[in-house]
């Protein structure tokens, strides 16, 4: 593999600075292992967030947002009342629109059951009225009360409608999710932020040796953002890893499934996981360069 | 090149030193100095911008060290070789890669054969890859030395160099800061060790500062 000059370059002085603080003592690992276990929860906050996220659209597009009401009434009587539901319709508010079914559509949706020739007209079949609802939605109870008042032969149906709070649901699982995600990220700001000032107070002395040879900020910041940033990255790789194992042993979708089996990565989403490392990195990269400079601002 | 001008240190208890003015002409060679807690250290230190005067200026390469950045004051003390009176190495380097130190911070590759050079100069050059620990306390303050020398600085300030090391290795060191000299190097010593002083002046035309209550003045040729 070959690098870029100026990357080498900088990969070498970063080496050359990193000789210069002595090799830390046993709080090392600290650093790789908040990186991984930190990465492996943050695998699974992004498995939940996708996972429900889907869910959230696939539902809301299955909220076909129409209703049907579903009229018997004496044949002399049909039109009349369907009249009445129409202009009860209008004036409800949540409705965008609505309309009865002609015979021949309503032939249309019976043909598969009864064959091409059914005779609607002579048949006491119900009418069927589609309700458009608008955003925000009517109120169900309400509307079936007036529709028992006008027309006792309606019913309103609206069977989809239960699954909008669950969409919604979804949708706030899906944030949580993401909020998880920054959250367990400014965790792992955090911990490095702390490791790193640990690790400059017990270097104090070399600090000052450094200053004192005319050492700039800038490189001996970089001995410690090296070192730190390198741990988060494989500890973050590990974390990745196990995560992904993890996630890949859930068992398979199935029918009785739902959501629990939903639980995974689909498609370009397996590519999301591998951005956690490098990710990580340039958080510890920063959490370490900002704690370095603050500390070395204290120094003569 | 170092100047003070009306300079005044204070630590927080009343002024340590107080209206300081004097200007290292390239090429000197002084002493600095005066009772122990005088304040040589303290001044020294003004000289390399580890402290910046409460009252006053100084000047280092023309410049008023107020307005240095701290980069500014890295890249000046790239330009000063300082042997502290506390020596202080990083333990965990070998020698040559301590004295090397000022080299390796400013980005430059060393000329190996000039650093064995500078290591048998001072004496060293069978301990390049001693670690500091393992030194005595002459061999440190030589190490220092090799390590203030290396960048080829203009000024070199020693603090009390001399100061746990037996009269011969004090002889040593005079030997190589008179030669630093006479290779054009600006030295400033601070010391107590009147002995010394009057070792040097029969080798260099030194001058003497001493500080006393407070302020700064030239000794007389009496020493
Ligand atoms: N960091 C400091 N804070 C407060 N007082 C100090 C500090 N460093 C030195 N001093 C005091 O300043 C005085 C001069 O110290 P110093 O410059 O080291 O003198 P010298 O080198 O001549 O012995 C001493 O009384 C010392 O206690
Ligand atoms: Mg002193």
């Amino acid at each position: 593999m070959t690098l870029p000059p100026a990357l080498r370059r900088l990969m070498d002085l970063g080496k050359q600075a990193d000789r210069v603080v002595p090799p830390s003592g046993h709080t090392a690992w600290l650093t790789t292992f908040t990186a991984g276990a930190m990465t492996f929860l943050c695998i699974f906050a992004l498995a939940l967030s996708l996972a429900s996220g889907r869910l959230a659209s696939r539902w809301s597009d299955a909220l076909a947002r129409t209703a049907t009401i579903r009229l018997a009434a004496p044949p002399d009587q049909m039109q009349v009342q369907t009249d009445a539901i129409l202009s009860l319709l209008s004036t409800t508010p949540g409705v965008e629109s609505a309309r009865a079914l002609t015979d021949e559509e309503a032939r249309h949706l019976l043909e598969p059951w009864f064959g091409p020739d059914l005779p609607v007209e002579a048949l006491p079949i119900p009418r069927l009225i589609e309700v458009v609802e608008a955003d925000p939605g009517y109120d169900g109870e309400g509307l079936r009360q007036r529709l028992a008042a006008e027309a006792p032969g309606a019913v309103l149906d609206d069977h989809t409608r239960w699954r909008r709070p669950l969409a919604e649901a979804a949708g706030r699982l899906r944030l949580l999710g993401g909020l998880s995600i920054l959250l367990i990220g400014a965790t792992m700001a955090a911990m490095i932020t702390l490791a790193a000032n640990a690790s400059l107070a017990a270097n104090a002395q070399v600090i000052r040796v450094l200053r004192l040879v005319g050492a700039r900020d800038s490189y001996i910041a970089r001995a410690f953002v090296r070192r730190f940033t390198l741990r988060a990255l494989t500890g973050a790789a590990i974390g990745a890893l196990a995560g992904l194992i993890g996630v890949a042993l859930l068992p398979d979708a199935d029918a009785a499934g739902g959501f629990l089996t939903g639980l995974g990565f689909t498609g370009a989403g397996w590519l999301l996981p591998f951005l956690l490392p490098p990710l990580a990195a340039v958080v510890a990269f920063a959490a370490t360069r900002r704690a370095a400079f603050q500390k070395l601002r204290e120094l003569p | 090149m170092i100047a003070f001008e009306n300079a005044a240190y204070n630590y927080g208890g009343g002024e340590l030193l107080s209206e300081v003015s004097l200007r290292l002409a390239p090429g000197s060679f002084h002493f600095l100095t005066g009772p122990s807690g005088a304040g040589k250290t303290t001044l020294l230190k003004l000289a390399y911008a580890e402290l910046l005067p409460t009252a006053g200026h100084v000047t280092l390469f023309d410049r008023e060290v107020r307005g240095l950045s701290r980069d500014d004051i890295a890249h000046t003390r790239r330009r000063i070789g300082v042997v502290h009176q506390d020596v202080q190495f990083l333990d965990h380097l070998p020698l040559a890669a301590n004295v090397q130190l000022p080299l390796t911070v400013a980005g430059k590759g060393g000329d190996l054969r000039d650093l064995k050079d500078l290591l048998s100069w001072v004496g060293l050059g069978h301990l390049a890859d001693a670690l500091p620990p393992t030194l005595s306390g002459g061999e440190r303050q030589r190490a220092a030395l090799a390590r203030a020398v290396i960048m080829d600085p203009d000024v070199i300030l020693a603090d009390e160099p001399t100061g746990n090391v037996d009269w011969e290795m004090s002889l040593r060191l005079l030997t190589l800061l008179v030669e630093l000299n006479r290779m054009g190097k600006t030295i400033v010593v601070a010391t107590h060790d009147l002995n010394l002083i009057r070792q040097a002046k029969a080798q260099v035309p030194a001058r003497v500062l001493r500080i006393s209550r407070r302020r700064i003045q030239l000794a007389g040729a009496d020493l």
